[in-house]
């Protein structure tokens, strides 16, 4: 069975979910279920932490997909940080770096969601 | 290099099996002697065209079985998926437009895509009530 987690934090007004293990059509209700929850609350900047990330398939890009509007539209986003190269070239083979904020490290997500 | 060599799998169709599906085959083209990087290339090919035949060949009914089938021959690995639910028609496939998607909200529809992107060959055969996807990786 996949294995996967979720581990959520909060720095101010940005939210952190860090995702660990392998996210795939039996996993990615957890990521769904973690939005949902916070667009309930009306948290809207969002950091993703790939850092172990290590496995994607499209039913986890699918989340990504089904949210990013309702994020964005509330003024907010949802940035990814610390992908592996092997996660990033499945994000990359459906064009997701011109459509989402894809940056090396949380420091560089706070930095953008904090700038003036 | 292998000569012909044919591994099999038969499991119920649950969300449960798609990672043990996809490390199977994945296992398979290690021992076949594909690189790291072609080997999860592979991996994610598995692991889509099994969930779609979960949600849309079975509809999630997991009473239902697939058969994974894998023979390691001297031009490549090719990788036959059988099930005996509902017919995939290629005819209805289009390039996804994932932008577009984004701005619908909508999911999915990427499978198939990145099946194609992955992979050397595909095609769909049927057979009575069998459907089969065949995937061909080459070295």
């Amino acid at each position: 069975m996949s294995l996967f987690t979720i581990t959520t934090g909060n720095r101010a007004d940005i939210d952190i979910l860090h995702l660990n293990g392998e996210l795939d059509a039996h996993t990615a209700s957890q990521l769904e279920d973690a939005f949902k929850s916070l667009i309930s609350k009306n948290r809207n900047k969002i950091i993703v932490n790939c850092a172990f990330l290590s496995y994607i398939s499209s039913a986890g890009l699918g989340v990504f997909m089904a949210y990013i509007e309702d994020v964005r539209s509330m003024g907010g986003d949802i940035k990814l940080t610390n992908m592996s190269s092997k996660v990033f070239n499945v994000f990359d083979l459906l064009g997701f770096p011109a459509l989402y904020d894809i940056l090396d490290d949380e420091k560089d997500a706070h930095e953008k969601f904090t700038q003036p | 290099m292998s000569t012909t060599k044919e591994q099999s799998l038969l499991v119920r169709a649950t969300t449960e099996n798609i990672a043990h599906v996809r490390n199977f085959v994945a296992k398979c083209a290690a021992e076949c002697g594909f690189t790291v990087t072609n080997t999860d290339e592979i991996r994610l090919a598995v692991d889509e065209a099994y969930t779609n035949i979960i949600k849309h060949a079975y509809q999630f009914d997991e009473t239902q079985t697939v058969t994974i089938k894998v023979f390691c021959e001297s031009d490549g690995l090719h990788i036959i998926i059988s099930d005996k639910g509902k017919r995939y028609d290629p005819e209805t496939y289009s390039e996804p437009n994932v932008e577009e998607r984004i701005k619908l909200k909508k999911r999915g529809g990427v499978g198939v895509y990145l099946i194609h992107k992955l992979m050397d060959r595909v095609e769909y055969r049927h057979e009575g009530a069998l459907n089969e996807i065949v995937m061909t990786k080459k070295f």
